[in-house]
C-alpha cells in the first residue's frame, strides 16, 4: 500500500481514467484485488495462530510427556509416557473434587446469575428513567471491579474477626438464626478455612460481579420489543408471569441463548477470585480444574504433564459443552 | 383498592426493589474504598463502622511510598498501565484491519476464518498457561513484559475481531463508494471515511482489551519472576500473610486498582454491552 498520496490526487498511473465515476474499490498501491483481504487478515491470523492454536496443539502434546526442570531449562528433551498423564488424574482424589467444584459451581452460579440478571433486568425495564440509570451505574461497578479485587473484597467481608458478614449473621436474632442456620453466635467464623464454605463465599462473589452484564443485556432486548405487544397482553388481562413466559422470553430467546453460552464460558474457568480467597493454590480439596491445573504446573515440583492433561479436560468440556451454540453461529453466519 | 393507589404502590415497590439492588451492587464497593481510608482501629473491630469517622491517608500513602514485596504500588501500576496499554496500541490496529478484511470483503477462507474466531474464544486461555510459558521462555522473554504483552494481545484479539466487525460492518458502503468515485484511493478512504466513523467502536474494543490486560493475574503470575515486574494483580497477593493482614493496605491497593476502570466502564458501558451481545447475536 505505497504511492497512496498520487492516488488520492487523481493521479495514479496504474489506473487510467478511474479518476471519477467507478463504483468498483480502486487497486490498492498496485495489489490485486483479490490479495487485499488476505494482507489485512496476515497480523491477525499470525496472532491467532501462533498465540492461541500452536500453543493448542503444544498442550495436547504435552499432556503425553513428562516436562522435568531440565526440559524447562532447555538441556534435556521431553520423554513420552503416552497415557501415563491421564491416568495419574483419573486416579487422583483431588481431580475428582476438582472436577466435582467445577461443574457444580458452573451450574450453580450461571443459574443464579441468570436468574438474578434476568430479574434486576425486567426491574430495570419498569423503573423510571431516572431510576434506572441511578441503579445501572451502581451495578455497573460491581461489574467493573477487576476479579482479583473481587477477591480481596470479599474476602475481607467474611473475615472471620473484623468482616462485615459476620456481624451482620450476630444481628440476626437468635431463634431465626438457629432455626435457618443451627448456630447463632457468628463471631470468628472462619469461613474461607473449610472448601464448602468457600465455594459459598465465591458463588457469591462471581453472581455479584456478573449479573450487572445479564442486567444490561436483558434491558437492551426488552428495549427492542415493541410495546404494542404488551398493551395488547394487558388489554387480554394476562399476569405479569404469563406475560414474561409468552412474550419477553421467545423474543429475548437469542439473548438468553448469547448470555448463558458466556457465562458458562467464564465460570467454568474462574481462577483469579479462588485464588485470592484460598491464598493461593493451598487447599486442595477446594481447587477447581483451572486452579489445579496451575498449581500441577507451577508448585514445585512442577509437573507440566499432568497440568497439561488437566486443562485439555477442561478445554474439552468446554467445547462439548458449548458445540451447540458454535454449531448455530456457524449457521446464521453463513446466512449473512 | 383503588388503581391509584394501587399504582403508586406498585412504584413504590419498584423503587425500593431498585435501590436494594443498587445497595447490594455498591456496598461491597463502597466497603473497599471507605476501609481504605478508615484507621487501623476502625478496621480491626467486631464493630460496624460505616464511615471512617478517624479519616486517614495513611494507607494509601503507605502503599504508595514503602508498597510491598520491596517496591512501592506506583511502580506496579505503571507495569500494569505499560501491558494494558502495550496491548490495546498492537491490538487494536490488528483486529481494526482483520475486522476490515472479514467486514468488508467476501474471499475464500473467510468462513473458515471467522469459526476459527469463535472457537477459539471457547478455549480457556487459563488452559494455554503451561505452553505459553515454556514458549516465552524460550524465546527469551521470560521475566519481561513485552511477553505478557505479546501474550495479552493473542487473547484479546479474537475477541476485538469480533466485536469490531459489527461496527464496521454497521458504516453504510456507500459512502466509501463515494469517495472511490470522488478519486480516493482504498487507504484514503479507509483513513478519511471508514476510520472516523468506525473510531467509537475502537475506543470500546480497546477499553475492553484494556481492561482484560489490565485484570490479568495467571499469565503474570507465571511469566514475571523479579518483584519489579509484577502487576497490580500479582503484587496485591503480597500483602497476604505476612505479619497478619494488613486489611487497610490491601484495600488501599484494590481500591487504586479498581478506579480507573471503574471509570472506563461507565464511560463506554452503553456500546460495550450492544458490543458484546450484538456482535455475538447476529453473526
Amino acid at each position: 500500500m505505497t504511492d497512496t498520496s498520487t492516488l488520492a490526487r487523481g493521479g495514479a498511473t496504474s489506473a487510467p481514467g478511474r479518476r471519477r465515476g467507478s463504483r468498483r474499490p480502486p487497486r490498492a498501491g498496485g495489489m490485486p484485488a483479490w490479495a487485499v483481504p488476505y494482507v489485512l487478515l496476515v497480523p491477525g491470523m499470525l496472532v491467532i495462530a501462533g498465540l492461541l492454536l500452536y500453543p493448542m496443539v503444544q498442550m495436547a502434546i504435552i499432556s503425553f510427556q513428562d516436562i522435568s526442570l531440565r526440559v524447562i531449562r532447555g538441556v534435556a528433551e521431553p520423554k513420552w509416557v503416552g497415557l501415563e498423564n491421564y491416568r495419574r488424574i483419573l486416579d487422583n482424589e483431588i481431580f475428582r473434587s476438582a472436577l466435582r467444584n467445577t461443574v457444580v459451581f458452573a451450574l450453580v452460579t450461571v443459574t443464579l446469575t441468570l436468574v438474578l440478571g434476568t430479574a434486576v433486568g425486567v426491574l430495570l425495564h419498569r423503573l423510571s428513567k431516572r431510576m434506572s440509570t441511578f441503579v445501572i451505574i451502581g451495578i455497573m461497578s460491581a461489574w467493573a471491579v477487576p476479579p482479583v479485587a473481587q477477591g480481596t473484597i470479599w474476602r475481607w467481608l467474611f473475615d472471620a474477626e473484623a468482616g462485615v458478614i459476620n456481624w451482620a449473621l450476630n444481628l440476626l436474632p437468635d431463634w431465626l438464626s438457629s432455626l435457618v442456620f443451627g448456630r447463632a453466635d457468628w463471631s470468628g467464623q472462619p469461613w474461607l478455612n473449610d472448601s464448602w464454605s468457600v465455594y459459598v463465599v465465591l458463588v457469591l462473589t462471581v453472581v455479584w460481579a456478573s449479573f450487572p452484564f445479564v442486567a444490561v443485556s436483558v434491558l437492551a432486548g426488552l428495549k427492542g420489543i415493541p410495546s404494542e405487544l404488551y398493551e395488547a397482553a394487558r388489554v387480554d388481562g394476562s399476569t405479569p408471569w404469563r406475560t414474561f413466559r409468552t412474550i419477553t422470553f421467545p423474543l429475548l430467546k437469542p439473548v438468553f441463548a448469547v448470555l448463558t453460552i458466556l457465562s458458562i464460558i467464564w465460570d467454568f474457568k474462574v481462577l483469579s477470585q479462588l485464588y485470592v480467597l484460598l491464598n493461593g493454590p493451598t487447599n486442595r480439596e477446594a481447587f477447581n480444574l483451572s486452579l489445579y491445573s496451575y498449581a500441577e504446573a507451577f508448585k514445585a515440583p512442577p509437573k507440566m504433564g499432568t497440568g497439561a492433561a488437566i486443562a485439555i479436560v477442561l478445554t474439552i468440556i468446554l467445547l462439548v459443552v458449548t458445540a451447540f451454540y458454535t454449531r448455530q453461529m456457524v449457521k446464521q453466519e453463513d446466512l449473512a | 383498592m383503588n388503581p391509584l393507589a394501587r399504582k403508586r404502590l406498585t412504584r413504590a415497590a419498584l423503587n425500593t426493589a431498585g435501590v436494594l439492588v443498587f445497595l447490594f451492587a455498591v456496598f461491597p464497593v463502597y466497603w473497599m474504598v471507605s476501609t481504605s481510608f478508615k484507621a487501623n482501629d476502625q478496621i480491626f473491630t467486631t464493630s460496624f463502622i460505616p464511615f471512617p469517622t478517624h479519616f486517614t491517608v495513611e494507607h494509601v500513602e503507605r502503599v504508595l511510598t514503602e508498597g510491598v514485596a520491596g517496591n512501592p504500588i506506583w511502580v506496579y501500576m505503571r507495569n500494569s498501565a505499560i501491558v494494558a496499554l502495550g496491548t490495546v496500541l498492537v491490538g487494536s490496529a490488528f483486529a481494526l484491519l482483520a475486522a476490515t478484511a472479514v467486514a468488508r470483503f467476501r474471499f475464500r477462507g473467510r468462513t473458515a476464518f471467522l469459526v476459527t474466531l469463535l472457537v477459539v474464544q471457547m478455549i480457556p486461555c487459563e488452559a494455554l498457561v503451561i505452553p505459553l510459558f515454556l514458549n516465552v521462555k524460550r524465546l527469551g522473554l521470560y521475566d519481561n513484559l513485552l511477553g505478557l504483552i505479546v501474550i495479552q494481545v493473542g487473547i484479546t484479539l479474537p475477541f476485538g475481531v469480533w466485536m469490531l466487525r459489527t461496527f464496521v460492518a454497521a458504516v453504510p458502503r456507500s459512502l466509501e463508494e463515494a469517495a472511490w468515485i470522488d478519486g480516493a484511493s482504498r487507504f484514503t478512504t479507509f483513513r478519511k471515511v471508514l476510520f472516523p466513523l468506525v473510531a467509537p467502536g475502537l475506543v470500546a474494543t480497546s477499553i475492553f482489551s484494556f481492561i482484560t490486560a489490565w485484570n490479568d493475574l495467571i499469565f503474570a503470575l507465571v511469566l514475571m519472576k523479579e518483584s519489579s515486574g509484577y502487576t497490580m494483580p500479582v503484587a496485591l497477593q503480597y500483602f497476604f500473610g505476612q505479619r497478619g493482614t494488613d486489611w487497610g493496605a490491601i484495600m488501599a491497593t484494590s481500591t487504586l486498582m479498581t478506579l480507573p476502570v471503574i471509570a472506563f466502564f461507565l464511560l463506554v458501558q452503553r456500546r460495550m454491552v450492544s458490543g458484546l451481545v450484538a456482535g455475538a447475536v447476529k453473526g
